[in-house]
């Protein structure tokens, strides 16, 4: 039956993208940066959508609920895949309270599952989130484009390990302005190698530095300009490590900390779970093997998360434009429904 | 009546004052009379006032020595700059005559040369009304005897983008028959002051062996050095004063000459050898300091061996003062800031801190230690492998991980390579970073130091004086892939290795040295003692 094959060809997708999550997020750098894995969750829920049986919107929201639940617990840190989920939840809702014409919370609770345009509904969502889609195509160009405003020339900027994002903002500005870019390497996993090393590329100037000299160069750096792994509630940060020690110095010598992050990054959490928000990979990183006896008798630690808190940081630059951190709760009761925050 | 001042020929006076008397007009011959009068009365008035002014401008003369033959004409700084440049002959020209002796001869002086005094007067007194020159001018007016003026010539090491200093350099370095050695690499444009050499061409390649100007174990010593198999400010310390002891075993005075002028112009090539093999230190500048005033303090009398044997004492009772038992004094006053069930925070490999952690074990506090470490030089694993020798139970970080580990610390124990004048710390990079954060997070910061790494320098930022470690030691190869291999050839790129950084007195809550534990801001108080006792 081709209904059949088409549930399984869906399962099969899921448990493939399912194993690499779990693969793919080891902690040795993503193999897949953020936003592959935010289109790739958008994509299977739009599959998810069109294929699997539902007759309301309520029954469309306990699936994509299920899915999404499975997502996340194959990698907790990767917080974009639940971000997408709950995008998609609300387009449903908007979606469903567009085609019902009503706009009142409480007529929608009881609304949504019953059987109510059922077709239009379905064409409306896959149609949102292919708009979704696009807009996460577009959102590195979105970002990059604002670089001319924040850069001038002849400007020193420190950056800390390796983002896309600011990768594609630094060359924008490069195009039209000559500045200079110091790279913190971020051991262990040395990603600022790598970020040097394309942006010497693109002719900008680059020096990179080890991490125990970012206080010692501070004080001749005009811009500190980072991207993020995640974007909390309280406008807060979940970064690479070692970004807390980049914001600390930068307050002390008032230089402006600006991040560059897309608005799929941004997730309802709340930075106060000690226990969830660190992750750890193999210490074999920080005190390899080879140092032999003394491996039995010491603890080596090895998160890979920082937490920033939102005193420290100027200004985020999405997508839509630039934002103080106060705001970010605005933009959050924008993108998710408040219901929707625990899958 | 007597309005003309000087007595002048009584009998023009009569004249001029029947005249005046008689309400007739001056005749001609008069009048040229009376200017001729004024005239003479103003040159003795001149006269008086010039004898005044050169007898002032004499003494700042003498007072300033100048060493180079220009400061003499710059020197009576009561004649600044922006004057004496349009005036350049006639500034001269007062100078040339104050050494003149006689006051007798000022009348022979021609027109032109009192006019151009005149001028040069005025020009002194204009810019003397102006707010800046004339406290100058004031000053160099009273000998100067407390305030010292601190004429420093600037290290080599730190002018490495002026020519003329790097010329000087080579040729002092030729005249001791040591090799020049080149730096290596692309420099940050911010460091282009600074050398940085590469640990894979030694300055020991370039010479002959065996050396003839060099003994072999400053050889030895200063290939130890730049292959950084010995590191650590007490450490090099100690190795260059066995070296020196060496030395002065093996010495012989030549013939007609004096043990304690002669082995110190000995030293001078050995010490210029390990400056280009590395830096020195702060520790190593203040021992070798030591070293030469004890040898120019041997007395002339005294026998070959009788000299050398008090040389050998002397330097082995610095070695037991100032290192051995100053770290036994620090161990007794940090211990009593150890308490049980501490969490105590180390960074990289001091010998000191390392020590204090080892003698507190032994007076059996309780406590567990954590050791940060950062790239490339991953001293702190050295550090680990003492600790955990002894049985402490240890933690080891790196220091990206700082803000997840700070949290559960309870004191952060900090080595340093020298204290400067101004309060500030230096010591290994990353210092900064850590006291920073942990004063954040509200810990305390205590700092341990011997008191003879005080030195006099004044720093504010890490860039005007720092040392530029080998930049191929930041390259890392992991999964088989080196990122930066090539850097060399991508011409944007630069890789910056720095060896020290300094931190700020507000990080640091206590400094605890062998006189007491004291704030850091007391440390010029401590160095002034020190020079007086000298």
């Amino acid at each position: 039956m081709p209904g059949a094959d088409k549930e399984a060809d869906l399962t099969e997708r899921i448990e493939a993208f399912l194993a690499d999550l779990k693969r793919g997020g080891c902690g040795t750098g993503p193999i897949r940066g953020s936003g592959e894995t935010a289109r790739e969750t958008t994509a299977l829920l739009r599959k998810v959508t069109a294929q699997a049986r539902w007759s309301s919107a309520g029954d469309l929201m306990e699936i994509i609920r299920k899915e999404g639940r499975r997502m996340t617990a194959a990698q907790p840190s990767e917080t974009t895949v639940g971000n997408m989920v709950l995008r998609v939840l609300k387009i449903i809702r908007e979606e469903y309270a567009r085609s019902r014409g009503s706009s009142e919370e409480t007529d929608q609770q009881e609304s949504l599952h019953k059987l109510q345009h059922f077709v239009h509904l379905k064409a409306n969502v896959i149609e949102a989130i292919n708009e979704l889609l696009t807009e996460l195509d577009g959102t590195t160009d979105n970002i990059a484009m604002q670089a001319l405003e924040h850069i001038h020339s002849n400007e020193v900027i420190m950056t800390v390990g390796r983002s896309r994002t600011v990768e594609a903002f630094l060359k924008d500005a490069a195009r039209k302005r000559k500045f200079h870019v110091i790279v913190a390497e971020c051991a262990p996993f040395c990603q600022g190698h790598e970020m040097a090393t394309n942006l010497s590329k693109a002719s900008i100037e680059t020096t990179v530095i080890a991490d125990a000299a970012i206080f010692a160069v501070m004080s001749r750096v005009n811009k500190v300009i980072i991207g993020t792994q995640t974007v909390l509630a309280n406008g807060g940060l979940r970064a690479v490590n070692g970004t807390h020690t980049v914001a600390l110095a930068a307050r002390h010598h008032s230089t402006p900390l600006i991040v560059c992050a897309p608005m799929f990054k941004l997730s309802p959490q709340f930075p106060n779970e000690e226990d969830t928000f660190h992750k750890f990979v193999s210490p074999h990183e920080v005190l390899p093997f080879t140092e032999g006896e003394i491996l039995s008798k010491v603890n080596v630690h090895c998160p890979v998360f920082d937490y920033v808190p939102p005193e420290l940081i100027t200004l985020f630059i999405s997508n839509i434009g630039g934002n103080a951190p106060s705001y970010i709760y605005r933009l959050m009761s924008e993108l998710y429904h408040p219901e929707d925050h625990d899958l | 009546m007597a309005d003309c001042g000087e007595p002048d020929g009584p009998g023009n006076k009569d004249d001029i004052t029947r005249s005046k008397n008689e309400g007739k007009e001056l005749s001609k011959e008069e009048k040229q009379r009376l200017r001729k009068q004024k005239k003479q009365q103003k040159k003795q008035k001149e006269r008086k006032n010039e004898k005044s002014e050169t007898e002032k401008e004499k003494t700042p003369v003498s007072l300033l020595p100048p060493p180079r033959p220009v400061a003499t004409q710059k020197a009576p700084s009561a004649l600044p700059a922006p004057a004496s440049a349009p005036i350049p002959v006639p500034a001269s020209a007062p100078f040339h005559s104050s050494p003149a002796p006689s006051p007798a001869d000022k009348p022979a002086k021609s027109k032109a040369e009192l006019k151009a005094e005149r001028r040069a007067r005025q020009e002194t007194d204009r810019a003397a009304k102006q707010p800046g020159s004339s406290s100058s001018g004031i000053k160099t007016k009273v000998p100067l005897s407390e305030l010292n003026p601190v004429v420093k010539r600037l290290p080599e090491h730190v002018q490495v983008d002026d020519p003329a200093v790097v010329k000087r350099l080579a040729k002092k370095l030729e005249r001791q028959q040591i090799p020049l050695r080149s730096d290596y690499g692309y420099k940050v444009s911010l460091f282009s002051h600074l050398h940085q050499y590469s640990r894979k061409a030694p300055l020991t390649q370039q010479l002959s062996i065996p050396s003839t100007v060099i003994h072999p174990s400053i050889v030895r010593l200063g290939l130890q050095y730049s292959q950084g198999i010995v590191a650590g400010s007490n450490a090099r310390s100690v190795a260059l004063l066995h070296a020196f002891k060496q030395v002065i075993r093996d010495y012989t005075t030549p013939p007609n000459e004096e043990l304690s002028r002669d082995l110190v112009n000995k030293l001078k090539p050995y010490i210029s050898f390990l400056n280009q093999c590395r830096p020195l230190s702060a520790s190593m500048g203040n021992a070798i300091k030591y070293i030469k005033k004890e040898i120019s303090n041997i007395p002339s009398q005294c026998k070959e061996e009788e000299a050398k044997t008090k040389l050998l004492t002397c330097i082995d009772r610095y070695i037991e003062e100032k290192i051995v038992l100053a770290a036994k004094a620090i161990s007794k006053y940090a211990i009593e800031k150890i308490s049980d069930g501490d969490v105590i925070l180390v960074y990289g490999c001091s010998s000191l801190v390392n020590n204090i952690l080892c003698e507190a074990f032994e007076k059996s506090r309780k406590f567990r230690v954590i050791v940060v470490d950062s790239r490339p030089r991953l001293e702190g694993r050295e550090a680990l492998r003492r600790l955990v020798q002894r049985g402490i139970s240890c933690t080891y970080v790196l220091i990206s991980a700082l803000s997840y580990i700070l949290p559960e610390v309870s004191k952060v124990f900090l080595g340093a390579h020298a204290l400067l004048a101004n309060g500030y710390v230096m010591s290994r990079v990353g210092t900064s970073q850590i006291a920073l954060v942990a004063r954040t997070f509200n810990v305390p910061v205590l700092v341990c130091c011997e008191t003879y790494k005080f030195c006099e320098k004044v720093q504010t930022d890490s860039f005007v004086s720092n040392e530029l470690d080998d930049p191929d030691d930041l390259m890392v190869t992991r999964k088989g892939k080196t990122q930066l291999e090539n850097w060399q050839d991508v011409s944007s790129l630069g890789l910056l290795n720095l060896v020290y950084d300094v931190t700020p007195p507000d990080f640091v809550d206590l400094v605890i040295t062998d006189l007491g534990m004291i704030p850091c801001t007391s440390v010029p108080v401590v160095l002034r003692v020190k020079n007086l006792d000298q």
